[in-house]
């Protein structure tokens, strides 16, 4: 029988509103203790976490993986590295790989690949419209059978209604959320960043915050139409934060997560050129920043999720015109989250657990396979940090095959120490 | 002297430099004014020194006009445009620095339609780089040049009133003119259609009108800007004949304007569309001393970034 004990740390569980020193015990993977000064065996392995905190396993609902197509910039065992040295001890992947995850043979892949390369957990997202083309919608009912635990189009919104309602609808029956990009392309067309002062200081095709929030306005709608589970993923604007906060007020099944970039970057950051501020939805001003740390605090935000984009150097290094959208951060995310939200004070501890844990295993229904959590039954997912230690962003250090981080420089306070994913300790 | 004109060794923007810097470059463009009035309009300032002309986008005039400012100043120069250059085949703007670069040359002129590929030229390369019109962004020298010429005619920038008329939003002229003339002390007003002014100009330090014949009567210098014809197809025009009619300058609307006010463009005029052809060839019209300050200026630059060879 393989037990662990978690000696001494803070347990902080968000889902039992538990925050307390105490000990885990976990057997044959499954969380079977959480208490005080726990009573083991001598012969019981022991995790010393005194002065660390013991959370339920962080989950990025929102990644790329790049496995099939872009194996040169990222694979299922490069990302699953990146997400174990970054405390996470799940992720769910996009389906925009070539060839697109559109039919139940590339989940089934995806599925086997991941349990071959074990770390972490790495859930399936599937593909809304057959090859991302937003005409006829592909065979979701197949990829939930073999382990698709939402859909999305992500990189494209659906651009024809009629199409997004009958996904909305047909979605129903299997249980499983719509990851929606928000942006109109015919309003974002060559966009290359946030419309405001700074594109027009640099000259570069502004893409304003309507591109975004006529699709998040549009999507709510086709929400209360269908009743179906709607989840908004990078939202950047201070308008759709106010529109999904009236959502919510009326009861239309709609969620959104937040970026770290969105929360901690501004478009002025893209002064310079440095293509990796590029990213789409792209860095938005201040007035934006602040709703969405606003929206945090009040809970109108269910979850943070990287979107973790990697992309190969000579993507990154030419003109911005040029350059592919995206940054990688899986590696960063905890980091920035803890010193620039946590560290000054506009979230708690048990609130950013929640946003990056218990409400992603909620919204991908994961927390019925006992994540997200750290109650008794549950799986040993979880995730051990280190509050005080701090560290350089390096990218040439990174388990990540890509290297594209704004974050590069950036001194942080706060990493993962461990991951414990299904009751053993993760070793890089 | 040497490395007096920026921090660094480039001309990316006019938003890099201060008013204190801006008036070197006059000031030394005066003193190559007059070299190319003589009869042998050579001086050995950069001999030795090598300047590549790197015109990834068409361009004759500023190409030729920084190619003519190189020569005077003895330099040896170098042509690669993009017809002929290996851009064409897919390298990269990376690789075609190290190319240069391990040619020994110093530095890169460059010309892009893309914003921002000088700054990017200039962080992946040692070369110095002098940004010749990148997208939308920045044209700095066209810019230096205008206000070399404003100061020629009418004596001073400070306080004047210069409106700047036609497609501010994908103009690079219009951007670093914005820029340089407000940091010498003039008042600008960018006019055009509301499609083609963008978003938050008035940071930049200008007002805004949508009506010439309001502003005209007001101004000490109207700027007109080229208009790319395929704004049409872009929903941002109704029509070129809707455009002239409100924003064309035209002997009329002269006649709305100080007659001592001056005329200017940046070439190539569509003569008929933002200017009149009878306008563009009135004495109030600075349009070829524009060019011919250009070569002076540049050699200023020039100069000033690579040393006069003193500084190796």
């Amino acid at each position: 029988m393989a037990s662990l004990l978690v000696r001494g740390g803070r347990v902080i569980d968000p889902s039992r509103k538990f925050d307390g020193i105490a000990d885990v015990m976990i057997e044959n993977g499954i969380v079977t203790a959480v208490e005080p000064k726990l009573k083991a065996d001598p012969k019981v392995k022991v995790y010393e976490a005194k002065g660390l905190m013991v959370t339920p396993g962080l989950i990025d609902m929102h990644v790329h993986l790049r496995e099939p197509g872009r194996e040169d910039e990222e694979t299922v065992e490069s990302g699953a590295r990146a997400a174990a040295a970054g405390g996470f001890t799940s992720v769910n992947c996009m389906p925009n790989t070539d060839p697109v995850i559109d039919n139940a043979s590339v989940v089934r892949m995806l599925r086997d690949r991941a349990e071959a390369v074990g770390l972490v957990n790495v859930y399936v997202t599937g593909a809304i419209t057959k090859g991302l083309e937003g005409k006829e919608i592909s065979d979701m009912g197949d990829m939930v059978k073999f382990g698709a635990v939402a859909f999305s189009d992500d990189g494209r919104s659906i651009m024809d209604a009629e199409v997004m309602r009958r996904a909305m609808e047909y979605v129903k029956m299997l249980g499983v959320p719509l990851i929606i990009h928000p942006e109109d392309h015919s309003l974002s067309r060559n966009g290359q960043m946030h419309e405001g002062y700074y594109s027009t200081l640099l000259g570069l095709k502004p893409i304003p915050a309507q591109a975004e929030e006529v699709i998040v306005a549009r999507d709510i709608r086709l929400a209360a139409l269908t009743k179906s589970r709607v989840h908004l993923t990078h939202i950047s604007t201070k308008g759709s934060m106010e529109m999904v906060k009236i959502a919510k007020l009326h009861h239309i099944p709609v969620t959104c997560d937040v970026t770290p970039h969105h929360l901690t970057l501004h478009d002025s950051d893209c002064v310079g050129y440095d293509t990796n501020y590029k990213v789409n939805p792209p860095l938005r001003g201040e007035a934006d920043v602040l709703a969405l740390r606003h929206g945090l605090v009040d809970g109108t935000i269910d979850a943070i999720a990287s979107d973790h984009a990697p992309h190969a150097v000579q993507e990154k290094e030419c003109e911005w015109e040029y350059a592919a959208c995206g940054k990688i951060g899986l590696e960063s995310t905890l980091g920035v989250m803890l010193t620039k939200l946590v560290g000054e004070d506009v979230i708690s501890l048990p609130v950013l657990i929640d946003k990056m844990s218990c409400a992603p295993a909620r919204l991908l229904g994961l927390d019925k396979t006992g994540r997200g959590t750290l109650a008794v039954g549950s799986v040993a997912d979880i995730t051990l940090i280190d509050p005080k230690r701090e560290w350089t962003v390096d990218p040439n250090t990174l388990q990540s095959k890509s290297k594209n981080t704004p974050y590069g420089g950036w001194e942080l306070t706060g990493r993962a120490a461990d991951v414990i994913v299904g009751g053993k300790i993760v070793r890089l | 002297m040497s490395r007096m004109l920026t921090d660094g060794k480039d001309l990316l923007g006019i938003r890099e430099l201060s008013r204190a810097h801006i008036e070197l470059i006059l000031e030394t463009a005066n003193s190559f004014k007059e070299v190319s009035g003589r009869e042998i309009k050579k001086v050995p300032a950069l001999r030795g020194r090598t300047v590549v002309n790197l015109f990834l986008e068409p361009s004759t005039r500023t190409r030729t006009s920084f190619e003519l400012a190189a020569k005077r100043l003895s330099a040896d120069v170098i042509n690669f445009s993009a017809s002929t250059s290996s851009i064409v085949k897919g390298e990269s703007l990376k690789d075609t620095a190290a190319t240069l670069e391990a040619m020994n040359a110093d530095l890169a002129i460059i010309r892009h339609s893309a914003a921002g590929a000088a700054h990017f030229l200039s962080r992946v390369s040692r070369l110095g780089v002098i940004n010749a019109g990148d997208g939308s962004h920045e044209h700095p020298t066209q810019a230096l040049l205008d206000l070399y010429t404003i100061k020629e005619k009418l004596g001073r920038t400070d306080g004047l009133k210069i409106a700047i008329v036609g497609d501010i939003a994908h103009s690079r002229v219009a951007r670093s003119n914005i820029l340089g003339m407000t940091k010498m002390g003039a008042a600008v007003t960018v006019v055009g259609p509301p499609t083609l002014i963008p978003a938050e100009v008035e940071g930049m330090g200008c007002h805004v009108s949508y009506s010439l014949d309001d502003v005209l009567p007001e101004v000490d210098v109207v700027y007109l800007l080229r208009l790319q014809l395929e704004r049409q197809s872009e929903s941002l025009l109704p029509s070129l004949r809707e455009y002239a009619g409100r924003y064309g300058l035209s002997a009329r609307r002269v006649g709305l304007m100080n007659p001592e006010a001056l005329i200017m463009h940046p070439g190539p005029m569509n003569r008929g569309v933002e200017i009149a052809s009878e306008v563009a060839d009135m004495p109030q019209a600075v349009i070829t001393e524009q060019v011919a300050n250009g070569v002076a200026v540049r050699m200023a630059v020039l100069y000033l970034l690579l040393g006069g060879g003193a500084n190796g």
